[in-house]
């Protein structure tokens, strides 16, 4: 089993340049995860959820304040960290067997045991059978799988999660979100999960952390204090869901959108 | 007296009965056959206007006598030395042009700098026509091999920096942050998510190269006229009016054409199987 890293983050402020203006993204966000925790971040588009799973991955850099991983500051990204985005993002020229091991690649373990840590992982997504098919031959539930083994082979100490079930459909989510919860279970790992789908915030995690855009705010933090496997149909579980879901009561703001730049896109071969 | 599409999809009775083209019922021609039907009618009509003696022109030949100077030319060895140093060439200036055009287009993709440094001279000389460089070509290199060659490499060149420039600055992005998220270094990004990521646009490059150099093989021959070669057996069916030898001609270009397409089709096929089908099917 993995060890499961504790997270802090502490006053985190994020601002993108735009036109030579700074845009807060993100504004004194401090939270803290304790090992093992599963804690969901739920708020409409443009609340800087996702940005905050880039920073703590470390694919974002240049923000003020903290974030530490055991009480380490987190610089780029690390085999500790693991992420799994909305779209799969398996490389279509490899099978199942080898997408999952791409994780494995500078991990430092001898063939063995790397062969061994992909069969595993292959087989606690549930896709044992699967190990030589290729990307185009699997359904998107399939795939997430995939890349949900992929993000844990390396047995990092904080699981990411950034909509993972967005792109799916309604049957399929549920049954992942299920899955996901066995999985977080059997490995022990803390968890974040990024979503704008408040049930799923609530059926996964041990506290929902509500936020509201422009910029980017913790507005409350719901504890969800269920015992596992929740009943999404019990009154209980809809009375948290009806809590969370009142923060969002206001009617979204309606304005013109003011397209951006695509942040990044000029990085791609900066290196 | 024929159906139209409309009533067809009205009524959904077999209308083939009443059409001109009945004869091409399945019965008669299986599906996969209809394509060599007009080959076959227009061999039947070559055939028969000689043996019905409807024509005596000067400008066509019968078919046997096609079929006569094919075996005769095979026999004597000609036609496969003729082949033999056209092949050649191509393979030659296909190899040269396309390592060159991989270097180039590398470099183009992965360094913005070079980008910067060398992509508006390519850009200007890519909108030259090919054609334009034979003076060029034949005052530099003269009229024999190395001209051609060097003719046949510019052709194959140009599809695959172009080809493999956009694979490689159309890499998805997604792709290398998975790639950063494990911690890749600068030359496992490289060999493990660039180039397989590239790999299908770098493919239609040199399949682009393939055709083309075989294309420019004809217009090397035919314009820098000297040794042998196929386009050298055309010119001279042209210039002593052995209308035999021309036709032949251009049958071969185009069997060797077909056949360069269908092996590089093949190859495509095995080595981008993970895209579930081949884009290539000619």
């Amino acid at each position: 089993m993995a060890h499961a890293g504790t997270l802090e983050i502490k006053d985190l402020n994020k601002q993108y340049t735009v036109k030579g203006e700074p845009l807060p993204v993100l504004e004194n966000i401090s939270l803290s995860i304790k090992p093992g925790e599963f804690v969901s971040i739920v708020g409409s588009s443009g609340c800087g959820k996702s940005t905050l799973l880039r920073l703590v991955i470390g694919l974002e850099e240049d923000y003020q304040g903290e974030i530490l991983l055991d009480g380490k500051r987190i610089v780029g990204t690390s085999l500790d960290r693991g992420i799994v985005f909305q779209e799969h993002r398996l490389f279509p020229w490899l099978n199942v067997e080898q997408n999952v091991s791409v994780g494995l690649l500078n991990a430092g373990l001898s063939d063995a045991a790397k062969k061994k840590s992909v069969q595993e992982h292959i087989e606690l997504v549930g896709l044992k059978g699967f190990e030589t098919a290729y990307p185009y031959q699997l359904s998107g539930g399939m795939s997430q799988r995939v890349a949900i083994a992929r993000a844990l082979v390396n047995r990092p100490e904080v699981l990411l999660l950034d909509e993972p079930f967005g792109a799916l459909d309604a049957l399929t989510r549920a049954h992942l979100q299920q899955e996901l919860q066995r999985i977080w279970e059997a490995e022990g790992i803390t968890a974040i999960l990024v979503t704008h789908d408040v049930e799923e915030a609530v059926y996964l995690g041990d506290r929902v952390v509500v936020m509201q855009p422009r910029p980017g705010r913790i507005k409350r933090i719901v504890d969800v204090p269920l015992a596992r496997s929740r009943d999404r149909g019990s009154y209980a579980f809809s009375q948290i869901k009806d809590d969370v879901l009142s923060e969002f009561s206001d009617a979204p703001r309606e304005e013109l959108i003011n397209p951006q730049e695509t942040l990044g896109a000029n990085w791609q071969f900066a290196w | 007296m024929t159906t139209s599409i409309l009533q067809l999809a009205a009524t959904d009775k077999p209308v083939v009965s009443r059409s001109p083209l009945r004869w091409l019922h399945p019965a008669i021609v299986p599906k996969p056959l209809r394509g060599w039907v007009i080959p076959g009618l227009l061999f039947v009509l070559w055939w028969a206007a000689y043996r019905f003696g409807w024509t005596q022109s000067q400008l066509f030949v019968p078919i046997e006598k096609v079929w006569d100077t094919a075996v005769k030319l095979s026999s004597t060895g000609e036609l496969w030395k003729a082949l033999g140093a056209s092949l050649a060439r191509d393979l030659a200036g296909f190899v040269i042009g396309s390592l060159i055009g991989l270097l180039v287009g590398g470099a183009l993709g992965l360094s913005r700098l070079m980008e910067n440094l060398i992509g508006p001279t390519f850009h200007t000389l890519k909108q030259i026509s090919l054609f334009a460089w034979i003076p060029l070509i034949s005052l530099w290199f003269g009229l024999g091999d190395v001209a051609k060659v060097a003719f046949l490499a510019l052709a194959a060149f140009f599809p695959v920096v172009l080809n493999s420039f956009e694979g490689i600055r159309s890499v998805p992005r997604e792709y290398i942050e998975v790639a950063r998220v494990f911690a890749y270094s600068r030359t496992q990004l490289l060999t493990r998510v660039v180039l397989p990521s590239a790999l299908p646009s770098i493919f239609t490059g040199v399949y682009l190269a393939l055709i083309y150099a075989w294309l420019a093989t004809l217009g090397a021959e035919y314009l820098l006229t000297s040794g042998v070669g196929i386009g050298n057996l055309l010119t001279d069916g042209r210039e002593h009016f052995w209308m035999d030898y021309v036709i032949l001609g251009v049958v071969v270009v185009g069997i060797v054409g077909f056949l360069l397409n269908w092996i590089a089709s093949r190859i495509e096929a095995r080595l981008l199987s993970w895209r579930g089908r081949s884009t290539a099917q000619f």
